[in-house]
């Protein structure tokens, strides 16, 4: 626990990928063989049913700190994280304890099948024989909810660098069925448990956004366009007489897609295909904010079925006949795609994501502006001759996205940030104006330097109107560009459309608030939207 | 009548006329202590602590009428009897206590209930009226003693001295400078800044046993540097200076170190959590020992503290200073 702990920390304090690596590298050498597996769960997002409930455990802290709740809520809102501040507020601890990391996590797994007073024991316990430190990774295990900005591709370089093994390898039996309780280490890196695994996804290729311009790729002749959807990227795997959806997320999506498993008849054993997974109604892609009625739900209904149909655009063909195909030129790759697809029975639900022709660049971008007229977020660039790589890697593919959509907004609620921001007025609601009335319509905390977060920081502080807890009502003043990806139809929301990944484009200095875009404005866009991918 | 009045000017008492740590200039300022939100340049005359003045000397300039005052002595000005008693913030830290016909209000300025080792350790005075500062005042800052701490810095020094590192702490060149030089002294041979280094050389003038520091000048090489430790105040913290130094790993050393939040928040390579003011038990044992009927809180986290203060039954109310700038605005500009 002791040595986890350290790791933690080191991570914490470190903003280089490179030294993170190395902590990680070094953990892997020196822990304890049993903890490793555990530790890897952890932080690939394995993680176990949450042993009891947060509130609960909330309220033992609370008990045991002898302070009021609102204290303990008025602490939170300044530490921005509950296990830490629980962490922070307990007493002392009376003894220490030599516990290993993975007996912790088993403990705690176990304890699912006991009664609340034998977990609330269990826990004041072991509060009371860790440090603050400590305290913190323990309350952490206990949420399962383990974010510390270590990616799937930093952990596999880190293991990589620390067994010799190649990543591509070390992702891929990562990324499968196992369980930390029954597998070593050394077994896990080698990729023991893999092969038996029909389920097993390929870690996806990923492109990077093309901020240059598209000319500086050299000769047309060298890429393949495609559009670029806006779906769910998921990986479709037949093996051995079974069928598994997986999403990017890396999750099992197999349930929720019914609209696709006419594939376990159709598609050969051996065969991954990756894609897309859209609505498509008509033949025409629709908007993301239809595919969104479909996704994480347990069951779907006849109108859901109707209105949101599903479609796979298909990318690319990673597994034929049960042979990897990553090594080859994507050129063979789609060749070999396009036969797979032409000889499914049933047509136009799994469909090939078509190649866009184009003789020039310049021909390029004027195709790409009409992106947004069915439903696409631009166009994707993939050299002929790239090969399937695991994650990120310059170079291969790019994506060359549209420009977002924007917005000019007032900023009139500001809140305390979490984590790194806890200290600062760092999430803001904007509104735009309708009628003589303000109306929210986005909130946002990314897009400000640190700068910038300042400068806000103190106009928050200097001009707020009222409290409610952590939010401060402000003067209406300041505007803000905001740019979104989308939008749509929402009855929660009181403008009655919500935004998609809206962000802080720009601080509009130069704009004063009478300034701003209308609701009116924004009902337009909505309007407009949804007609597109309409027959 | 009250003894002191929360005025837009300072703490005032109408009885003696003068004012404790007013932001505006005015006749005389009783001064509990040298950080800047405490003592404003202007006044006609200011009576402080002895150890004090050598800090009014060097930030406000020469020439100033300074009245000093040691801890044990006392003084009437029209008919208020004023002492100092040590605040154990930093160096010549005093809690000012009045006293008129028999009333008796303390003002505490800035102050930590832990001993230092190098200002002079808080002494809980009983009055009917405390001014309490708040700081810290938040269940979640709960100070490790300091011992602890200064191994942790010792370990991570000696771990950047492996690593080829120069050591650099960030510190106010008022107060947490002088407590690291006292704390690592022996340790490794200690450089700092300019304004450390002036304000130390006063220090050691009025009497102050401070262990030997060297002071950073162009000639001192940076493979130097690099085998002892440097400390410099927050304002160098994020600028060339550091950038130049043979890798620096810097280190921060206050109370906001306690939570991540602020440890990623300032991109330092450690945090280490070590404050001039008191934590939340600090806060609520000196408070309880004055045994005051009444306590005042100036600065930090006021509604809080003063909401719980109330619940626990102590009558307290927050009052609006200027001291501690805003909450927010202070962890900005400054390290505390």
């Amino acid at each position: 626990m002791r040595r986890f702990t350290e790791l933690i920390q080191q991570l914490e304090m470190s903003n280089k990928t490179n030294d993170k690596i190395a902590a990680l590298a070094e953990y892997f050498t020196e822990a304890d063989d049993l903890d490793k597996p555990y530790v890897i769960a952890m932080f690939t997002g394995k993680r176990p049913k949450r042993p009891v409930n947060t509130a609960l455990v909330k309220q033992w802290a609370i008990e045991l700190s002898g302070i009021p709740e609102w204290l303990f809520a008025e602490s939170y809102h300044n530490v921005g994280d509950l296990s830490e501040t629980i962490a922070l507020v307990l007493p002392p601890p009376a003894h220490v304890t030599n516990r290993k990391l993975h007996e912790w996590i088993n403990d705690l797994v176990s304890l699912n099948s006991n009664d609340e007073a034998y977990k609330k024991a269990f826990i004041l316990d072991a509060w009371d024989s860790l440090n603050t430190q400590e305290r913190f990774i323990f309350n952490k295990l206990i949420s399962g909810n383990f974010r510390i900005g270590v990616s799937n591709k930093m952990l596999v370089n880190a293991l990589a660098k620390q067994s010799g093994t190649e990543s591509n390898k070390i992702m891929h039996s990562i990324m499968g069925k196992w369980q930390p309780s029954e597998i070593s280490y050394i077994d896990l890196i080698a990729g023991a448990h893999v092969n038996t695994d029909n389920s097993w996804p390929y870690p996806f290729c990923l492109a990077y956004a093309l901020e240059a311009e598209p000319s500086s790729l050299g000769a047309v002749s060298d890429w393949q366009a495609e559009w670029k959807w806006d779906g769910i990227r998921g990986q479709i795997v037949k093996r051995n007489g079974e069928l598994f959806i997986w999403s990017r997320g890396e999750e099992l999506v197999t349930e929720q897609f019914p609209e696709l498993h006419f594939l376990l008849d159709e598609l050969e054993d051996g065969t991954v295909l990756d894609g897309e997974i859209l609505s498509v109604k008509d033949g025409n892609v629709q908007a993301f904010s239809i595919l969104q009625q479909r996704l994480n739900r347990k069951t779907i209904n006849k109108s859901q079925l109707n209105d949101a149909p599903i479609g796979f655009y298909t990318y690319d063909l990673l597994e034929h006949q049960g042979h990897d195909l990553r090594e080859d030129t994507l050129a063979v790759r789609r060749e070999l795609l396009e036969k797979v697809i032409a000889a499914l029975a049933t047509k136009n639900v799994v469909a090939l994501s078509p190649v866009v022709d184009f003789k020039n660049w310049d021909q390029l971008a004027e195709i790409r502006q009409d992106a947004r007229n069915i439903n696409s977020e631009g166009i994707m660039l993939k050299k002929l001759d790239s090969l399937y790589h695991s994650g990120r890697k310059r170079g291969d593919w790019w994506k060359w996205k549209i420009n977002p959509y924007t917005v000019d907004t007032v900023m009139i609620y500001a809140q305390k940030g979490s984590g790194r921001r806890a200290s600062f007025f760092t999430d803001y609601t904007f509104a735009v104006r309708d009628g003589d009335k303000l109306i929210t319509v986005a909130k946002a905390y990314s897009g400000l330097t640190d700068k910038e977060i300042k400068e806000v920081n103190s106009f928050v502080v200097k001009n707020a109107v009222e409290k409610f807890g952590p939010v401060r009502t402000v003067k209406p003043e300041l505007v803000f560009e905001i740019a979104f990806e989308g939008i749509a139809e929402s009855k929660r929301h009181k403008a009655g459309l919500a935004l998609r990944f809206p962000r802080i484009a720009r601080w509009r200095k130069d704009k004063k608030a009478d300034e701003i875009n209308t609701l009116d404005d924004l009902r337009q866009l909505l309007n407009t939207t949804l007609l597109y991918g309409q027959p | 009548m009250a003894l002191i009045t929360f005025t837009n000017k300072g703490i005032y008492c109408k009885q003696g006329d003068f004012y404790i740590d007013p932001w505006k200039p005015l006749n005389l300022a009783v001064t509990t202590h040298g950080h800047a939100d405490h003592v404003k340049w202007g006044n006609n005359a200011y009576l402080c602590h002895t150890l004090t003045k050598p800090v009014l000397d060097q930030r406000l300039g020469e020439g100033l009428k300074i009245e000093t005052l040691p801890y044990d002595k006392e003084i009437s000005i029209n008919g208020v009897k004023i002492s100092f008693f040590p605040a154990g913030h930093v160096i010549g830290s005093s809690q000012v206590r009045l006293e008129y016909k028999g009333e008796v209000c303390v003002i505490s300025g800035d102050y930590k209930t832990e001993n230092d080792g190098i200002s002079t350790p808080f002494e809980p005075v009983k009055c009917h009226t405390f001014v309490s500062e708040s700081t810290f005042g938040l269940p979640i800052y709960k100070w490790q003693p300091q011992e602890t701490v200064f191994e942790r810095i010792k370990d991570w020094i000696s771990g950047n001295h492996d690593n080829n590192k120069t050591s650099v702490l960030i510190a106010y060149s008022l107060g947490k400078a002088q407590r690291l030089i006292n704390g690592l002294a022996g340790y490794s041979d200690i450089y700092v800044h300019n304004s450390i280094a002036n304000l130390n050389e006063r220090f050691i003038a009025a009497g102050v046993n401070l262990p030997e520091t060297h002071r950073i000048t162009a000639d001192i090489k940076k493979e130097t540097l690099q085998r002892g430790i440097v400390i410099v105040p927050p304002a160098l913290a994020e600028g060339r200076w550091i950038k130049n130094l043979n890798h620096a790993a810097t280190g921060i050393c206050s109370g906001w170190m306690q939570v991540r939040a602020g440890r990623r928040w300032r991109s330092a390579d450690a945090g280490f959590a070590m404050s001039d003011h008191a934590d939340w038990p600090g806060l609520l044992s000196a408070i309880k020992a004055t045994e005051a009927e009444k306590v005042y809180v100036t600065h930090g986290y006021t509604a809080t503290f003063s909401k719980y203060l109330n619940e626990i039954g102590i009558a307290s109310e927050e009052v609006k200073t200027q001291y501690g700038n805003d909450e927010e605005d202070e962890k900005l500009e400054e390290v505390a």
